[in-house]
């Protein structure tokens, strides 16, 4: 694991953080543009806290796992 | 062709927009980009077979629960519980926790010090080349099959749901699979579960965080349930259990302890190569042994993301599921896909496109797990032993990569056969759950009895494999003949599974006794290592206690008693 230059977890974090940003966008832009099928429990636009949480997870793993 | 594949999807159950594709599209770039990185860091036999044994325990731990956790085991287990209820979720608690924790305490030690490559490696270690090429062989033969069960599942999953290209499915995930274990062996695989792990609950947890908001927490959940299926109880674990009739599994106490708690869970996660060989790859024992604890805490949590989402669809689909044998008109929906309907139900754009994503990534770690351990166990117990005793190291890890792509084509060849004969998925089921409980059978007496002969262990194992098929095809000629080997006729498939598990780990450790009495031991001197009272194992007192295994291991074990209590 140690000869590894970059951590898995930086991996991790970069791939959560690039995910939580595609979907807080989309969760923002369906609050201006409600899609055709609305799904189900739509009014609490949980896109929008889930990308969030991911978007600050995966910061926090790639800061703490950045390649030093 | 790739967009158009994908978009078919607009015309079937969910509607994938391109923020979706994208999420899925990156998800592919990454699982290849990590393998081509990590080709750099596998060039000798322990690098690309056992990841160098570097594998820090939480690293270990989350590999070893992300194998088990596939795309077939989730979808079926949230259907099964749609059909069973929270009954289901002993094959997380009680199907699990005692076998990890027992494990992690008990037999990794062995396993570790024996320095072996695989679970027949140890069995040709204690008992010679005999039991090890049955075992082998058998392994070999059913990990194949399975990953090619659980491709054509997945492909047929991504088929009615999405609407995607069946062949278009499957070559696209496996060739990804295939490319990825090919480049960077058993580190590149455990580093993608560790990834997939992430993303299987991030994007499922979604169905139950949402779900319960809309059933207003658990107990509007559980009302909700009984005024769908007025009369059935789906929400206990033990208290229906008294009699076969009483619960909608057709199961009763005995089965669900020594069957599934004992036979089955044992068998499986104490000696099946695809899961043992990801803590195996650990840097130490302690960290195997503490990777294997941590896996057994997420694998408790795991009914959160697929027995809540089984039990939510209960309570809140506006129709009631089908078995599969119904299923196949308009509007009709089968139990399997509970699990993909819920997330259609909750995730808009992008959410949707994370939980396909997380299917996906499921159904590549299951498929990892099996193609590492195929590699693993013909390379070491199979072609070196039996076709090249002089193979070289060097030989031996090109062979790994050759064999990780052919295990992937014959995989593949798998899934089409299992597409002309669709019965074979329940058939491979139960081949593959009975030929890995006498091997337990096999493997924990030689551990911990040391009269257990070589000859005995051959007997043994062929002996419980015989009578698992041989108990499947007297019930499959005579159905009555469940009453003798469920002891009901009431017994569902689930149900019959533990009893036949049960009948087979008695008939292993009957003749491995018998056998080991009338024939010849091993001398003590070839016993170092392999056997409990002949291995000094380390000591952990030179830790502090919260660095203990013993103390989480206690842990995991009130957490496990106190679920089954609260589910009584």
């Amino acid at each position: 694991m140690e000869k590894q230059s970059i951590s898995v977890w930086f991996f991790i974090g970069a791939l959560l953080a690039i995910y939580g940003v595609l979907i807080l966008g989309s969760g923002i832009y369906g609050l201006f543009v409600p899609p055709n099928h609305a799904v189900a429990m739509s009014h609490l636009h949980i896109g929008i806290w889930w990308g969030s949480g991911m978007v600050l997870f995966g910061t926090g793993y790639i800061v703490r796992f950045r390649p030093r | 062709m790739l967009s158009a594949c994908f978009l078919q999807a607009a015309e079937t159950r969910f509607s994938l927009n391109p923020v979706d594709l994208i999420i899925i599209i990156l998800y592919f770039v990454l699982v290849l980009g990590l393998g081509v990185y990590l080709r750099r860091f596998t060039k000798t036999a322990e690098e690309f077979f056992m990841a160098g044994r570097e594998m820090t325990m939480w690293v270990a731990g989350l590999s070893f629960i992300s194998a088990n956790l596939g795309s077939l085991e989730m979808m079926g287990y949230a259907a099964a519980t749609y059909q069973y209820g929270i009954l289901v979720a002993h094959a997380y608690w009680i199907g699990a926790i005692p076998a990890i924790l027992f494990l992690a305490l008990v037999m990794l030690p062995f396993y570790y010090i024996c320095k072996t490559h695989s679970v027949p490696g140890y069995l040709k270690l204690r008992f010679g080349e005999g039991a090890r090429s049955l075992s082998a062989l058998s392994f070999a033969v059913m990990t194949i099959l399975m990953s090619g069960i659980n491709m054509y599942s997945m492909a047929i999953i991504m088929k009615v749901i999405l609407g995607w290209n069946i062949h278009f499915s499957i070559w696209v995930s496996s060739l990804t699979v295939a490319i990825y274990v090919a480049t960077g062996g058993l580190l590149s695989a455990i580093f993608n579960e560790v990834l997939q792990f992430f993303l299987i609950w991030i994007g499922c947890l979604v169905i139950p965080v949402v779900g319960l908001i809309e059933t207003h927490g658990w107990a509007g959940m559980v009302h909700r349930i009984q005024a769908n299926f007025p009369g059935q109880d789906f929400m206990h674990m033990w208290s229906t259990t008294g009699t076969f009739s009483n619960n909608p599994m057709g199961a009763h106490w005995t089965g669900i302890v020594f069957g599934w708690g004992l036979a089955i869970s044992f068998g499986y996660w104490t000696t099946d190569f695809l899961v043992v060989q990801r803590v195996m790859a650990a840097k130490d024992l302690r960290s195997a042994q503490l990777g294997t604890i941590i896996g057994g805490f997420f694998k408790m949590t795991v009914p959160l993301i697929v027995i809540l989402p089984g039990l939510l669809a209960l309570a809140v689909l506006p129709y009631h599921l089908v078995p599969e044998s119904q299923g196949g008109l308009p509007n009709v929906h089968t139990y399997n896909e509970a699990l993909p309907l819920m997330l259609a139900r909750y995730c808009g754009p992008g959410l949707l496109g994370l939980g396909v994503t997380a299917l996906v990534a499921g159904f590549m770690s299951g498929m990892a797990g099996n193609v590492t351990a195929f590699t693993t166990v013909w390379t070491y117990d199979i072609y070196k032993p039996l076709i090249r005793k002089d193979a070289s190291e060097s030989h031996c890890v090109s062979m790994g990569r050759w064999c990780s792509l052919l295990g992937v084509f014959v995989s593949i060849g798998t899934a089409y056969l299992v597409m002309n004969f669709s019965s074979i998925i329940v058939y491979a089921q139960v081949i593959f759950v009975f030929f890995i409980v006498p091997m337990f059978g096999t493997v924990i007496l030689g551990m911990l009895w040391k009269r257990t002969t070589p000859a005995a262990g051959f007997w043994g194992l062929l002996a419980g494999i015989l009578t698992s098929f041989a108990l499947w095809l007297w019930v499959k000629v005579d159905p009555g003949a469940l009453n003798f080997v469920a002891f009901s006729g009431y017994a569902k498939d689930m149900s019959e599974n533990m009893y036949r598990a049960m009948w087979s780990l008695i008939a292993n450790v009957l003749v491995t006794v018998v056998v080991s009495l009338v024939t010849k031991p091993k001398p003590d001197h070839e016993l170092r290592g392999l056997v409990y009272g002949m291995t000094d194992l380390p000591s952990e007192h030179a830790f502090p206690i919260f660095q203990r295994p013993i103390t989480w291991a206690a842990a995991v074990g009130v957490g496990f008693i106190a679920l089954n209590i609260f589910f009584w």
